[in-house]
C-alpha cells in the first residue's frame, strides 16, 4: 500500500531527527548525572546495589549517545554536555578501583619496600657519593683546620669549630654539667623544626634528579662534606667516639632517607638520559612513578629521624644507648627494606 | 587574511588542543589540553586558598597557645603548615575529582597520560616536583640577594635557569609542567556544561518557512553562533543577528527577532544534520554547499 503523500514541509518530520533522538535518551543522561553527583558526594559505599548495577549501563548508554550525538546532531549545548558527562562518567568508573585502606595497607606492606628495592643501585651510588663527601672534608680538615671554614656556615655551626676547646664540644654533645642546665622545654620544637626543614631539603635533592642526576649528587656529596668536617673537629679533641654517638642515633635513619632521595632523584636522571627501548618520556613517567612512592617513604623516615633527633638524643645522654638505638633502626629499615617477601610478585 | 581563511585557522587552533583518548568502548572523548592561564589561574587560587587556611591555623593557635601557655601549639603549627603545604595538592588531587579546589573552579582536572589510572605516586611525584618549581626561582633570588660573593650575572643565569624549569609547560605542546613529565600525567578540561533545552523543538520555530536557496546561505559554524546567541537571549545581540541574516537573504522585517531567529535556527538545523546524514559536513558558509 502507497502511504499518503508525504507533506511539502518534510524538514519537520523526517524518520530519524535529532530532537526524537534526545527526547528518547535524556532520561538515561539525567539519571547518569545524578548518580555521578552522588558517586562524588558521598563515594561509592553509599550507592545501593541496585544503582551500582546501573552505573555501568548507564555509563555506555551515554557514551554511545555521544558517539550518536557526534554524527548526527549539530546542537552545540547538547554536544558539549554529552561530551562532558562521558569524561566525567569514564573517570569515575574507571578511576576507582581501590579503597583508601587497602591502598594505604599495600603502600605499607609491599608498594613502599618494593621500591625501596628497585632503586638499590641509585641508593648504593648516592651513599658512595656521601661517603666521599665526608672522606674528602674530613682528611682536609684533619689537614689543615682552616679547610673547615670553607666547608661549613659560621651559623649552622654555633661555635663547634677547630677553635673550640674540648669542655666546650662535649656540651654540644649533650655531656657535661651546662647540657644538664639546658632547659629541656624547646625539644619539640627543635624536633619539628628539624623535620620540616630535612623534608624540604631531601624534596629538593629529589625534585632536581630531572637535571640528569647531576645537582642531586652534588646536594647530596655536599651533604658529605658537612658531615666529614664536623667529624675530623671532633675526632681531633678526642670527642670522635661521642660524636659518633651523637649522630648514630638519629643520623643512621636521616642519612637513609637522604641516601635514598637522592636515589630517587638519580633514578628519573638516569631514565632521562638512558631511556633504554622505551621512548624519554616513558622512561621518565615511570621512574618518577617509583621514585614518588620511595619520596613518600623518606619524609616519613624523616619524621621518624626528627623524633629521634629532638627527643632521644637529647634525653639520651649514654653514648653505649645512642649507639644500639641507631643500630636498632639501621638494622630495622634494613630488614624492612630488603628482606624478600612473598606477595612481592603482584 | 581572509575571513575564510581566519575561520580555518581557528579551527585549526581549536583542534590543535584536542588529544586522542579512546576508552575501552572504542569512543574517543576528545580530551582537551588545559590552557597555560587556566593552570596559572588555579594555582594563584589554591596559594591563597592555602595562606588563608595558614592564617586561621595560625590565629587558632596563637588563641590556644595564649589559653594553655604551652609550646605544644608551636609544633602544631609547624608540623600543620609543612603538612598543609606539601599534601594540600597531593591530597585533593587523590580524591576522585583529582582536582584541587582551584583546579575545580577552572574546571580543569588532572589525567594519567597512558589512559590508566591516576596512581597515587604520580599525584606524589608531580606534586614534590612543584616544590621545586615554585620555591627554586624564589631560592634563586633570595640567594642572590643575601650573599655578596653572589655576582648580579650569576643571580640572573641562575634565575633564568630555574624559570625555565618554572616555565617549562609554556615550551610544550601539551602543556605539561616538569612534574607533569616526571608522574606520566595531563592537565586537561573538565568543565561542566548543563543539559540546556532543545530550543529546535520551540513551539514559536514553526511560524516561518525559508526557502532552500535562503537556508543555502550558512554552514555549521554560524548554525552554532546562531544557537549560542538563542540561548543567551540578549534582545540587543538578537536583534543584530536577525537584521544581517535578514540582509543577507533579502527578507523584509515582519515577524519578531525571536520567532524569526528561532524559525531560521530550526529549519537550517534540520537542513545541515539531512546533509551530515549523507556524509556531507558544511563547517561554515565559506565552504561548499
Amino acid at each position: 500500500m502507497i502511504p499518503p503523500a508525504a507533506p511539502a514541509r518534510a524538514v519537520d518530520a523526517p524518520s530519524f531527527s535529532t530532537s526524537r533522538f534526545r527526547a528518547e535518551r535524556e532520561a538515561d543522561w539525567i539519571a547518569f548525572d545524578l548518580l555521578l553527583t552522588k558517586l562524588e558526594k558521598k563515594g561509592a559505599k553509599a550507592l545501593a546495589s541496585d544503582e551500582l548495577l546501573q552505573l555501568p549501563l548507564l555509563y555506555r548508554a551515554t557514551l554511545s549517545s555521544l558517539s550518536i550525538a557526534r554524527a548526527t546532531s549539530l546542537d552545540k549545548a547538547l554536544l558539549d554536555h554529552l561530551e562532558a558527562l562521558s569524561i566525567r562518567g569514564y573517570f569515575l568508573v574507571y578511576g576507582v578501583r581501590e579503597s583508601r585502606w587497602n591502598r594505604l595497607r599495600r603502600f605499607f606492606l609491599y608498594d613502599w619496600p618494593a621500591a625501596v628495592r628497585s632503586v638499590w643501585k641509585e641508593t648504593l651510588v648516592i651513599s658512595l657519593i656521601i661517603l666521599l663527601g665526608a672522606l674528602t672534608s674530613y682528611s682536609l680538615v684533619s689537614s689543615n683546620p682552616e679547610w673547615y671554614f670553607n666547608f661549613v656556615d659560621e651559623e649552622m655551626s654555633g661555635g663547634r669549630d677547630p677553635r673550640a676547646t674540648a669542655e666546650f664540644l662535649q656540651t654540644t654533645l649533650g655531656h657535661g654539667k651546662a647540657a644538664a642546665e639546658k632547659d629541656e622545654s624547646g625539644l619539640h620544637v627543635f624536633a619539628t623544626y628539624l623535620f620540616t626543614h630535612n623534608s624540604q631539603v631531601s624534596i629538593l635533592s629529589f625534585a632536581l634528579g630531572f637535571a640528569f642526576g647531576i645537582p642531586t649528587m652534588m646536594l647530596e656529596y655536599y651533604q658529605g662534606i658537612g658531615l666529614g668536617a664536623m667529624m675530623a673537629v671532633f675526632s681531633a679533641k678526642g670527642l670522635g667516639f661521642d660524636f659518633g654517638g651523637w649522630l648514630f642515633i638519629h643520623g643512621t635513619t636521616e642519612l637513609f632517607a637522604a641516601a635514598l632521595s637522592g636515589a630517587a632523584g638519580l633514578r628519573i636522571g638516569t631514565a632521562v638520559v638512558f631511556p633504554g627501548a622505551r621512548g624519554r618520556l616513558q622512561a621518565a613517567a615511570q621512574a618518577g612513578r617509583t621514585a614518588g612512592k620511595v619520596m613518600v617513604g623518606v619524609i616519613l623516615m624523616l619524621f621518624a629521624a626528627g623524633l629521634l633527633e629532638g627527643f632521644g638524643r637529647q634525653l639520651i645522654t649514654d653514648t653505649m644507648l645512642r649507639y644500639a638505638i641507631g643500630t636498632l633502626m639501621l638494622l630495622f629499615w634494613l630488614g624492612y627494606y630488603y628482606i624478600p617477601r612473598r606477595e612481592d610478585v603482584t | 587574511m581572509t575571513a575564510a581563511a581566519a575561520n580555518a585557522k581557528q579551527r585549526a587552533a581549536k583542534a590543535k588542543k584536542i588529544r586522542q583518548f579512546v576508552t575501552p568502548e572504542g569512543v574517543d572523548l576528545e580530551l582537551r589540553i588545559a590552557s597555560a592561564g587556566l593552570r596559572f589561574g588555579a594555582l594563584l587560587v589554591d596559594m591563597i586558598l592555602i595562606q588563608l587556611a595558614l592564617l586561621l591555623f595560625w590565629l587558632l593557635m596563637q588563641w590556644i597557645g595564649f589559653a594553655s601557655r604551652s609550646d605544644v601549639t608551636e609544633v602544631v603549627w609547624m608540623l600543620g603548615a609543612f603538612l598543609l603545604r606539601t599534601f594540600w595538592f597531593i591530597g585533593f588531587e587523590l580524591g576522585s575529582r583529582a582536582a584541587t579546589p582551584g583546579k575545580r573552579l577552572m574546571g580543569i582536572r588532572v589525567v594519567a597520560r597512558d589512559g590508566g589510572r591516576l596512581t597515587a605516586d604520580a599525584v606524589v611525584a608531580r606534586n614534590l616536583i612543584r616544590e621545586l618549581e615554585l620555591f627554586l626561582p624564589l631560592m634563586m633570588l633570595g640567594a642572590g640577594a643575601a650573599g655578596d660573593m653572589v655576582s648580579g650575572w650569576t643571580m640572573l643565569a641562575g634565575l633564568l635557569w630555574a624559570l625555565t624549569l618554572s616555565l617549562f609547560l609554556l615550551f610544550n605542546r601539551d602543556r605539561m609542567r616538569m612534574g607533569d613529565l616526571i608522574a606520566g600525567t595531563w592537565v586537561v578540561m573538565a568543565e561542566r556544561a548543563k543539559l540546556d533545552a532543545d530550543i529546535a523543538t520551540d513551539a514559536a520555530g514553526t511560524a516561518m518557512t525559508f526557502t532552500e536557496t535562503e537556508l543555502a546561505v550558512y554552514g555549521i559554524f554560524e548554525l552554532q553562533e546562531l544557537e549560542r546567541v538563542l540561548r543567551g537571549r540578549d534582545p540587543r545581540a538578537m536583534r543584530e543577528v536577525a537584521d544581517a541574516i535578514r540582509a543577507k537573504i533579502g527578507r523584509p522585517v515582519a515577524e519578531e527577532d525571536d520567532v524569526f531567529l528561532l524559525s531560521y535556527y530550526r529549519q537550517l538545523k534540520a537542513r545541515l544534520e539531512r546533509k551530515l546524514l549523507f556524509g556531507k559536513r558544511r563547517e561554515d558558509k565559506y565552504a561548499s554547499d
